[in-house]
């Protein structure tokens, strides 16, 4: 059983402790097609909640990723910027985007559980 | 990938049932419903086309005719290009222009007679473009727009290979040709030629054909569906202009570095709306130039990112720009003052409100390879 909550706009977030692990949805990589370029955020950077915190680009289009929750920066994943393709090919496992340390740990609350996510991946079709 | 807002239900093309069965994701695209990508993605058809061959729909596109023995010296006054110097069988690319000198639509003409002369247009301007030649020649030539007709460009290295099983006589066509051929036992009027930068062949073929002929292609060796995203992007890494990106009303041939489709005798004499700006540029410069634009790292610069100097001031916009997947990273293409157009010369890109290095470049970005006999 995934402990993964989903944003509407397709991020995950994963908590272990007091630290959220952030990443988009394999729905996601597979709407954006063939991930091409990817920007993630430097550690001690401080983002708010659903504010924008890195960037991902397929060949047609630039997106950018919102954070779910608020919270410091604690790491970028480097191994996605040097190899964007990853993305496409674990999305919701080593192709995590960046780690925070929670602010508001409520926040999660908001969010969705997988059970909920795909109940409204449904409602996309 | 926006809707289309129109009230107008798409049309669609010959191939649509092809297409959908092939598993390809539909857009709307000039009022068509036509396929982006199939499902080997964007990515992976882009270096299938750069490796192999791939079998594209263009099929929105506008094919026109013009007959009458005042067809070359009337097209002549709406196009700088040289159609008289045009040999029989021959294609070109050329531009229809207004009277300020900008661009209305880009298009291939090619000379099946003296008097006889086939358009292809593009998809968004050709109602206009057929309006357009109406309005100026109408009544003194036979002016047909081509509705009964598909268009399949097969594209890539291996298009020669492919076509060899299909119709040996194709193969002796060289680039920038055209000939009414038969493919796989149906009679086509095929043009060697394309607008990804490598050799292939662009076919005319009766609708009530097309599908046939599709399956035969799609079934020679090595050749597998490509959808016009990668058409856009291998068509940019051969620096070549899309209209209504890099081309417009407000862009001279001049300033889109695209005047080498005028002649001597055509700069010398004119004749053609808005020569007078054109042959000016031509004589003095134009202020501003489209140029290749390498950006120095790794981010995408799309279309209306801002260009500047290293100084941050403005100097004008990319107007086609995005990943290369042959080129192996971002490739873009934008308009700068002259000053700045010189090979080498360094720019910023601002991209997410950050300014990014960027040099000016030599196109294309992947070679062309063209088969020229």
């Amino acid at each position: 059983m995934s402990s993964k909550r989903f944003t509407k706009d397709h991020e995950w977030i994963e908590v272990a402790g007091d630290i959220g692990t952030v990443g988009i949805s394999d729905y996601a990589q597979h709407a954006l097609g063939d991930v091409v370029f990817v920007e993630v955020p430097d550690a001690g950077r401080e983002i708010a909640k659903g504010g924008e915190a890195a960037v991902v680009e397929s060949v047609k289009a630039a997106s950018e990723v919102y954070s779910p929750v608020s919270g410091v920066v604690t790491a970028g994943n480097a191994a996605i910027v040097d190899q964007p393709g990853l993305v496409n090919e674990a999305a919701e496992g080593a192709a995590w985007f960046f780690k925070l340390k929670l602010a508001n740990p409520v926040e999660l609350d908001d969010l969705m559980d997988q059970a909920a996510y795909d109940a409204y991946l449904k409602t996309l079709e | 990938m926006s809707e289309s807002h129109s009230d107008t239900p798409l049309l669609t093309v010959p191939l649509d049932a092809l297409h959908r069965e092939l598993g390809a994701k539909m857009v709307p695209f000039a009022g068509y419903a036509m396929p982006v990508q199939y499902p080997a993605g964007v990515l992976a058809e882009h270096l299938h086309t750069r490796s192999a061959a791939a079998l594209f729909d263009v099929s929105h596109m506008g094919q026109a005719e013009i007959r009458g023995a005042k067809a070359v010296e009337l097209l002549e006054t709406l196009v700088p290009g040289d159609i008289q110097a045009l040999g029989i069988g021959k294609t070109r690319y050329s531009v229809f222009t207004n009277d300020q000198g900008g661009i209305l639509d880009d298009l291939m003409i090619s000379k099946l007679a003296d008097d006889h002369l086939f358009l292809v247009i593009n998809a968004a301007c050709k109602h206009a473009d057929f309006a357009h030649l109406v309005k100026h020649l109408g009544g003194k030539v036979e002016l047909r727009m081509i509705e009964d007709r598909s268009l399949l460009a097969l594209q890539g290295p291996g298009a020669a290979v492919a076509m060899a099983t299909l119709s040996p006589e194709a193969i002796s066509m060289t680039f920038m040709t055209i000939a009414e051929i038969t493919v796989a036992g149906i009679r086509v009027l095929a043009t060697r030629s394309g607008y990804t930068g490598e050799d292939g062949w662009e076919i005319s073929v009766a609708n009530a054909d097309a599908e046939r002929l599709a399956r035969a292609i799609l079934g020679a060796p090595g050749v597998k569906p490509a959808g016009l995203g990668a058409r856009d992007s291998l068509r940019l890494e051969a620096g070549l202009c899309l209209y209504g990106s890099d081309i417009d009303t407000t862009t001279t041939p001049v300033e889109a570095s695209i005047a080498w489709i005028m002649s001597k005798r055509r700069k010398a004499e004119g004749g053609f709306p808005g020569a007078a700006v054109i042959c000016k540029q031509l004589a003095e410069g134009a202020p501003r130039r489209r140029v290749g634009i390498q950006p120095d790292g790794k981010a995408p610069a799309r279309a209306h990112t801002e260009i500047t100097d290293e100084a941050g001031n403005r100097l004008g916009e990319i107007c086609s720009g995005g990943f290369g997947p042959s080129a192996g990273g971002p490739v873009a293409m934008g308009y700068v003052p002259a000053a700045f157009a010189a090979i080498g010369t360094k720019l910023k890109l601002v991209v997410r409100g950050k300014a990014m290095d960027a040099h000016v470049c030599a196109l294309p970005f992947v070679p062309h390879s063209y088969f020229k006999g």
